[in-house]
């Protein structure tokens, strides 16, 4: 493990519900901890312990409303993603930082090939090369061939979670957010992705992911992080815990 | 959006070529005479944009944004909020009162569109901004075949050449899904989304750095929604246009555009990366809007 390539400190986030009468919500607050390059940071949870939305507002889909969120660029710059100006983030997010959310959002009309392929297209990838890309991923994830050329929008819940998957990986981000990346998926595909998550992690990609299933999270993460109405209650590095409970 | 995004105009003294496309600072139109009291008794915090003192219609004011090369940005907000006037004093068809606008490609920057002269406004207006309006009647001389309509526009910018202006114009109604056989039909006989496009194809000809799109899908049922704006974003992928996306269809917006600004009686009252303003609005008007459709 490197230096770290994200440092959160102190981080919150509340909503601010206008119209209910400016009812407040607090998601999360006081989330401090570090990410070093080359690592897994898992995140546990129950629903509403407000994990998702942490990941939102490293990804800036969410404003934080305190704290800071400072990651290492590739260009050696850091970048607090809390507040970074519109465009940074636009060109962070275009180059350097993934996120695979739940549910994928298809698009009209564009196939399950040229959606995954789209992060490399958008990068001037040729479009053989991106398609070939995400083909390697497409067939590790045993999507069936005949739906490459569908549109996503067609597909059930794992086949459309699988596309997130591999565009997520061929787009290959120096840090990807993971938010339940297998929650769709049969136990099988859940161990293949966690293989593909390890090869990434071994070639460099560093990952922060939510996941519900404990023993996935334990075998892919360096570190966990458990969190309960919205703080962090407990930390464990799930290797060396498993170590010493051995007898 | 940072203040210094919204606010400062980023206009690089040294002359250097700067990297956005587009640069608006502080844009405003009123109708009317106007008095001192016009811009403090208008706005979303007093919910109106007309002036209590001299009836001023307070268009929009004080809007600011820059767009990069290749890059979209959306203008969402309810009817009069004042979205159209902003594109329209872009594109010329209505001098603003008050603020400036700056294209990369007219001076590097350093010269502000609003105070260019007659000349010079019509060959900016030419060859560096397209236009695609909401009604294509607006956009389209309908008496006039398709074909013609964007030689018309070529012809504005100096083509001269019979074959070569029919073929470009040929090839960018090809591009358009406007079948070749129709070319030389007049718009009045094709149906909405077709018209639709060959506007598009008529603002693209003379291969403009940035286009204004002014509710362009809204009078199409959705399946043609969905062909023109695939065409769209290829477009933005191909030619590194910048594009200002005037809708009130969020999907449009969540579709086409990086970054959105939200307006609300002739003001911006949000803005931000696309995402965040349609999963994270603050103002009570953005929260409302975004409510209502999802």
């Amino acid at each position: 493990m490197g230096p770290n390539l994200l440092r959160v400190r102190d981080l919150q986030k509340e909503f601010v519900l206008h119209i209910l009468n400016n009812k407040r919500v607090l998601a999360f607050r006081d989330i401090t901890f570090d990410v070093p390059a080359c690592s897994f940071v898992g995140i546990a949870g129950r629903s509403g312990s407000g994990k998702s939305s942490l990941l939102k507002c490293l990804f800036r889909t969410y404003l934080a409303d305190g704290g800071s969120a400072i990651y290492q660029s590739a260009a050696g710059d850091l970048v607090d993603l809390t507040d970074a100006p519109d465009d940074s983030v636009l060109d962070l997010r275009a180059t350097e930082i993934g996120y695979v959310s739940q549910f994928l959002r298809p698009l009209p009309r564009v196939t399950a090939l040229d959606l995954a392929a789209r992060p490399l297209l958008q990068r001037g990838v040729p479009r053989a090369e991106a398609h070939e890309v995400v083909s390697r991923y497409f067939e590790r994830l045993s999507l069936p061939r005949d739906l490459w050329d569908g549109y996503p929008i067609l597909f059930s819940g794992g086949e459309q979670q699988r596309v997130n998957l591999a565009r997520a990986l061929a787009a290959r981000p120096r840090l990807l957010l993971l938010d339940e990346p297998t929650s769709a998926l049969d136990s099988g595909l859940q161990l293949e992705v966690v293989r593909l998550l390890q090869e990434a992690r071994a070639d460099g990609v560093t990952m922060v992911g939510v996941m519900h299933d404990t023993a996935l999270l334990d075998e892919l993460s360096d570190e966990v992080i458990t969190m309960q109405d919205g703080a962090i209650v407990e930390r464990q590095a799930p290797r060396l815990a498993l170590a010493q409970a051995a007898p | 959006m940072t203040t210094a995004q919204l606010h400062g105009n980023g206009v690089d003294a040294s002359g250097a070529r700067p990297g956005w496309a587009i640069n608006v600072d502080g844009l405003t139109k009123l109708y009317g005479r106007g008095c001192h009291h016009c811009l403090e008794t208008t706005g979303p915090a007093r919910d109106r944009n007309v002036c209590p003192h001299c009836q001023t219609t307070v268009a929009c004011a004080g809007v600011s944004f820059e767009l990069r090369p290749g890059h979209t940005l959306g203008i969402v907000g309810e009817s009069g909020s004042g979205k159209t006037t902003v594109l329209r004093c872009l594109y010329g068809d209505m001098a603003p009162t008050a603020g400036t606008a700056r294209l990369r490609d007219f001076q590097n920057g350093a010269t502000d569109i609003f105070e260019a002269d007659g000349q010079e406004r019509r060959r900016i207006r030419n060859f560096l901004l397209g236009m695609v309006y909401q009604h294509p009647r607006q956009g389209l001389n309908m008496q006039i075949s398709a074909g013609g309509n964007v030689a018309e526009r070529l012809l504005a910018t100096e083509w001269r050449k019979v074959a070569a202006i029919r073929e470009r114009a040929g090839s960018l109604l090809g591009r358009m899904e406007v079948p070749l056989m129709r070319m030389d039909d007049i718009p009045a006989h094709f149906s909405g989304g077709m018209q639709q496009r060959v506007q598009v194809a008529k603002a693209l000809a003379n291969g403009p750095s940035v286009v204004l799109l002014d509710e362009m899908t809204s009078g199409l049922d959705v399946s043609v929604q969905a062909g023109v704006l695939d065409l769209m974003q290829e477009l933005q992928r191909d030619e590194g246009i910048a594009m200002v996306v005037v809708s009130h269809d969020l999907g449009v917006v969540r579709l086409l555009c990086e970054r959105t600004l939200v307006m609300k009686n002739g003001r911006v009252v949000e803005g931000g990366v696309t995402d965040q303003i349609l999963e994270d609005p603050h103002h009570p008007y953005t929260q409302l809007l975004v409510s209502s459709v999802n």
